[in-house]
């Protein structure tokens, strides 16, 4: 979409948009032709010049088993919170969207755990499910030896999981909502007219009108599990135990601010943004579908 | 609704209420064993009913995590991100939107680049370039040889420095140079009516003027949303200001929760920690609750 009437003044355009373009410049673009560099060379923790060494890096973090299991855990964690988180949210939004008495108040209610910064629900998670305190000691009492996130690395994954799709069933909510909001009553009530009862308004006429957000979230999902998840793996597990929850952002971390290994961390921050920019192309070509859709 | 469902009704009813609840526990657990003393919050199971210890473990808390001046750390730094996204994207998108110079439509796609690759997965670089934010520029200089060239003509060397660990422009800046809300801009300036601008034109107002006199009051409302949504995303931030700020006078109050629990393997005291958790979670919960309706809208418009 363009606008017909504009401005002639070429200067003041350009200049309307130089404070951005600063920005990106020094803290988008320069880093990120830096991580490149730097992943194609050794570089030297304190200074001290870097040696060319082509793809040697990435050869080295490919074969390594760790980071293997690093992909492998982001994966799980990815898929598995995705999907709870979603399924919850869209079970929740459909039945609040029914407008029942108190309807409103769980709009208000369940987009709150999205306000809460991820290591603050991490902290509050670590409680709950920790094994001697809290609430799944009293499992533990029952079945000695059922739950034990510090030594059990499916445990581990688990908490990850539960604290990240609590938070993430906030945001889901919010957007379900809107869709199905979206959605006229008039088409629901025709449909009802004819007969059909609320399960076969769900899946034949809801479900299929709200795809675009569910695609649409599922990417978002995925994408923000990969980032968002730092600081409930920092604060719950740490990425333990035995490398069970050391997911790909807090592996890039731990190596290159603990480990001072700058060449590694940003080759492994290379293949993470190939990976996220395969999964936005593929969010582009659904939002041109997308646009079909109306 | 349309027909009579008793029994679906009952059904969407309980499971409303489980949500609630589920949606609500972490929240209550929180504030009660923030209220136990040390011996109560580890009973197995944890009694319910809240303890007397609230406002001494509240304190505790409090001074542990120095959590006084990191709050306002906390603020400073969100309230920043919002204040610059707000200026920075309503100035970019009005520039994309309103003139037609060469090389308009590169610009747009540099910018909504940036939108695929957040901070976490560049954390590495951009802390290198936070330390000292003139490198990019010291470094085009020697590689074109103008630091060369300035050295022989004027006999001063070159050598650009400006560190902004532990700043809160340092904290700041990086978070603002995304595209979130340029494109939420974008979306409602090609909303405003070209007859607008043709009447502004006429009565002879320049750029700049109609921006600031026409354009930005109308925005107010994209304003507010993209404001509170930016406020809520800086100050959950984690990861950026754990790496930035190596002095403790700097660190962001999210930060410092991790002060309140020990090293891999102890066990924290976890009526103090849950204290600090509520204390740290309670700022954004409130401009959630405040908020609303800017945090949905804010929301839904960013992210589409």
């Amino acid at each position: 979409m363009e606008k017909r009437v504009t401005f002639a003044s070429w200067t003041i355009g350009i200049l309307f948009a130089v404070p951005q373009l600063l920005l990106i410049f020094t803290f988008f673009y320069w880093p990120a032709g830096q991580a490149v560099y730097w992943s194609l060379t050794l570089q030297q923790p304190w200074g001290g010049g870097n040696i060319w060494v082509g793809l040697d890096n990435f050869r080295s973090i490919l074969a390594n088993a760790v980071y293997w299991n690093s992909i492998t855990a982001s994966l799980v964690f990815a898929g598995i919170s995705t999907g709870l988180a979603m399924f919850v949210a869209l079970v929740l939004a459909a039945l609040t969207d029914r407008q029942l008495a108190g309807s409103r108040f769980y709009r208000v209610v369940l987009i709150w755990p999205y306000g809460i910064a991820a290591p603050a629900l991490a902290m509050a998670f670590r409680f709950i499910l920790a094994p001697e305190a809290g609430f799944m000691a009293v499992v533990n009492q029952v079945w000695p030896g059922f739950w034990d996130p510090g030594l059990d690395g499916a445990d581990a994954m688990a908490s990850i999981i539960i604290a990240f799709s609590w938070k993430y069933v906030g945001y889901n909510f919010i957007f379900f909502l809107a869709a199905f909001q979206a959605i006229p009553r008039s088409l629901i009530e025709a449909a009802a007219m004819d007969g059909s009862g609320v399960m076969r308004r769900f899946w034949d006429i809801q479900f299929p009108l709200i795809t675009p957000t569910i695609f649409f979230l599922l990417v978002i999902n995925i994408t923000e599990s990969f980032q968002d998840s730092f600081g409930i793996v920092d604060i719950m597990t740490s990425g333990g135990p035995a490398n069970a929850t050391n997911l790909m952002v807090y592996k890039i971390y731990s190596d290159g601010f603990k480990g001072l290994d700058y060449s590694g961390a940003a080759a492994q921050s290379i293949i993470l943004m190939l990976l996220i920019v395969v999964l936005t192309i593929f969010q582009f070509r659904f939002i041109e579908r997308r646009v079909h859709y109306r | 609704m349309v027909e009579r469902t008793p029994f679906l009704n009952f059904f969407t009813h309980l499971i409303l209420f489980v949500g609630f609840v589920l949606c609500i526990a972490p929240f209550v657990v929180v504030a009660v064993a923030a209220s136990h003393n040390l011996r109560d919050v580890n009973d197995v199971p944890m009694s319910l009913l809240p303890g007397s210890d609230f406002w001494t473990n509240i304190k505790t808390a409090w001074t542990t995590a120095d959590l006084g001046p990191k709050l306002l750390n906390s603020f400073v730094m969100a309230a920043g991100v919002a204040a610059g996204k707000v200026i920075i994207s309503a100035l970019t998108a009005f520039s994309i939107v309103y003139f037609r110079y060469p090389g308009r439509t590169f610009i747009f796609w540099l910018i909504f680049v940036t939108l695929m690759l957040p901070l976490e997965v560049r954390i590495v670089p951009t802390y290198a370039v936070v330390a000292n934010v003139l490198s990019p520029y010291q470094t085009i200089l020697d590689i074109t040889g103008l630091s060369w060239l300035i050295g022989k003509i004027s006999g001063v060397e070159v050598s650009l420095s400006l560190g902004l660990l532990n700043s809160y422009t340092g904290l700041i800046l990086p978070l603002i140079a995304t595209a979130t809300g340029t494109f939420l801009y974008r979306q409602f300036f090609l909303t405003v009516p070209d007859e607008l601008t043709e009447a502004a034109r006429m009565d002879g107002a320049g750029a700049l003027r109609f921006f600031i006199d026409i354009l930005l009051p109308l925005s107010r409302n994209n304003m507010a949303a993209l404001g509170t949504i930016m406020f809520l995303w800086a100050w959950n931030q984690y990861l950026w200001p754990l790496l930035i700020t190596t002095d403790q006078s700097h660190a962001t109050a999210v930060t410092e929760l991790k002060q309140l629990i020990p090293n891999v393997g102890g066990i924290p005291e976890w009526n103090i920690a849950m204290a600090g958790t509520l204390i740290v979670m309670l700022p954004p919960l409130i401009v959630v609750v405040l908020m609303q309706r800017w945090f949905v809208r804010g929301l839904i418009a960013t992210e589409k």
